[in-house]
């Protein structure tokens, strides 16, 4: 089970070892497990449900809490109403297109920085690193106006994947993570391969990310929930009916759709994350805590 | 690529002393080289959307621009934006909203943290539950909030109210509920994470303290005061600021439960008053001018958090 059920926490194991400590243990336990289970899983019943009634039953006073009549009607309506296949694909698209820009540009970055040390990188380090402390969204206004006309190239970037991809290689906490990890890499296994006449690349390729799985997949998975869950950028630079995100396309797509409509269209919005999470779970609350948030 | 290879300081020592300074420098123009080239595809990417945005905000902010022809105007745009009616109230509950979050939503997860960690059953299972909701998309997660907070009885959390004789509230719809209606929503949708940390890091405290405040006769209460806080205090501090700049950034949750600017302006955000001014008031440059305050406040803040919170070698 988990990792620590050896040490102790608050309240000791002989206190829980009586019989009035297990007792209350085991209440507080299976009260916990139903609170819980009713506050976190509640909601998703009741939005799933909600998407099987029919546009009077949910505005009907009181609520019924199992659907007089369930049917599927609200949920093809919101599959064709807002066009769920065409913004599942986008978000597809996006967000795996945007992890394979990071995979090559900011591994090959952290590697650069860790091990090549070429003149100059401390310093673009520091300035990678210092874009930590800008709050996001408060640089929308101006990168929103340098994706609409990259500066020098003039390129107009808006409504197309780009906009999403190469943004999203600009992400200090990837060369961080990355970074670090490579850092742990002893030196004399670099120097085995380049007695070996293996070029930098090479040494990326077969030795350095090989050992660096874990932290690639901790990294992929950042990457691809980042991009997922992202609400304004996307908001803002895919405008287009056809180019918009499953998230922003719910709700631009919204307006003047009944609630039920709405409502279905929220569930299988969720369904792919929850799936992936399901799969993934434990990766993804180990990836959590690997930014070495310990101070 | 692999003649430009970088050769180990090991086999530098011998045969190197022999060749010429011109070898060596040439050598180390190559390696020079390929470092950069190594990162030249991330440094592109920064510069345009890290970097040069940064300095462009500032640079937009003192700019306006008519028929194309972009003129200097000084903080024209700063006072344009500092008149807006609704300047002053968007600030204000930016601020009512994370300072809310902080009373909800800063000590609760610890203590959910707290609590899950003293359980030796089912942890995995309530392990996931509590990181559910952040999994589902923003938007999801926000409509099923819009649907349970119905301002008639047909809303799920008045049903419920109403059932336990407790009275009902128009959630949103009303000025005084927007901004507690956003929180609740909020902190259900993101507390999981936060949990998540906390309960690492618990798992780092060494068991001996726990025994010896036993030995003093420290209560729960006690334990966690004495004991869990202070072991703990790095990441409580570091989850504070993380907090406190991820709240001040309010925008997707006044956008969906309450139709960006809520009843009678009680949901406008920084944010939110930022994108309205830039994309329904074709206003870019007093966007800009919005987000350059927003950008310095946090900037300010998180630096002289930085400097008074506790740090580690404080130990």
């Amino acid at each position: 089970m988990a990792v620590s059920s050896g040490t102790r926490t608050i309240i000791s194991p002989a206190r829980l070892g009586r019989k009035r400590g297990k007792r209350i243990y085991w209440g507080l336990l299976i009260l916990v497990i139903l609170a819980f289970s009713v506050a976190f899983l509640g909601p998703l019943y009741w939005m799933v449900t909600g998407g099987l009634k029919t546009g009077r039953e949910i505005a009907q006073v009181p609520p019924t809490l199992f659907p007089q009549d369930p049917n599927l009607t609200a949920y093809k309506d919101a599959w064709t109403d807002l066009n769920l296949g065409q913004l599942l694909l986008n978000t597809v698209i996006y967000a795996f297109g945007a992890l394979a820009f990071q995979l090559v540009f900011d591994v090959a970055a952290a590697y650069a920085l860790s091990k090549l040390r070429p003149v100059l990188g401390n310093a673009i380090l520091g300035l990678i690193l210092a874009t930590l402390m800008v709050p996001a969204t408060t640089l929308v206004i101006p990168q929103y106006v340098t994706v609409i006309d990259l500066p020098i190239v003039h390129w107009h970037m808006l409504d197309s994947p780009w906009a999403i991809w190469l943004p999203a290689v600009a992400n200090a906490f990837n060369i961080f993570l990355l970074k670090r990890f490579f850092d742990s890499i002893p030196q004399e296994l670099l120097s085995a391969a380049a007695v070996d006449g293996a070029g930098p690349l090479r040494t990326l390729l077969w030795i350095i990310l090989p050992i660096s799985r874990p932290i690639l997949g901790v990294m992929s998975i950042l990457s691809l929930t980042a991009v997922w869950k992202d609400f304004l950028w996307p908001l803002l630079v895919e405008p287009g009916e056809n180019t918009k995100t499953l998230n922003v396309g719910i709700y631009a797509f919204s307006k003047g759709l009944t609630q039920n409509t709405i409502i279905a269209a929220a569930v299988i919005a969720a369904v792919p994350t929850i799936v992936f999470f399901l799969f993934l779970q434990r990766n993804i609350m180990a990836g959590l805590t690997a930014g070495g948030l310990k101070g | 690529m692999t003649d430009l290879a970088v050769l180990p300081p090991v086999a530098d020592v011998a045969p190197r002393a022999a060749r010429s300074r011109h070898g060596a420098m040439r050598r180390k123009l190559f390696d020079n080289l390929t470092g950069h080239a190594f990162l030249i595809g991330a440094v592109v990417c920064f510069g345009f959307f890290s970097w040069y945005p940064m300095v462009r905000e500032f640079i937009m902010s003192f700019q306006q621009t008519h028929r194309g022809v972009t003129t200097w105007v000084g903080w024209k745009n700063y006072e344009n934006v500092w008149h807006d009616a609704a300047f002053v109230q968007a600030w204000k509950n930016t601020l009512y909203f994370t300072v809310l979050a902080l009373v909800v939503g800063y000590a609760l997860p610890f203590f959910i943290a707290v609590l899950l960690n003293e359980f030796r059953h089912a942890r995995g299972y309530l392990r996931f539950l509590v990181y559910l909701p952040v999994m589902l998309p923003p938007a999801s997660g926000l409509f099923l909030f819009k649907y349970a907070y119905d301002p008639s009885d047909a809303g799920i959390f008045n049903y419920i109210l109403k059932t336990l004789h407790l009275p009902t509230s128009e959630w949103v719809q009303s000025q005084a509920m927007t901004m507690p209606s956003l929180v609740i929503a909020s902190t259900w949708l993101n507390m999981g994470g936060t949990i998540l940390i906390y309960l690492a890091s618990l798992q780092n405290i060494p068991g001996e303290l726990y025994e010896a405040g036993e030995l003093d006769g420290a209560g729960i209460w006690r334990q966690i005061w004495h004991v869990t806080i202070p072991q703990t205090r790095l990441i409580l501090s570091l989850m504070f600021l993380l907090q406190v700049v991820a709240t001040m950034q309010l925008f997707v949750e006044p956008l969906i439960l309450a139709n960006g600017d809520g009843n009678q302006g009680s949901a406008t955000s920084v944010v939110y008053l930022m994108y309205q001014r830039a994309f329904y008031e074709h206003d870019l440059n007093g966007a800009a001018a919005l987000g350059g305050m927003l950008l310095i406040v946090l900037l300010v803040f998180s630096a002289v958090y930085t400097r008074l919170a506790p740090k580690q070698e404080t130990d």
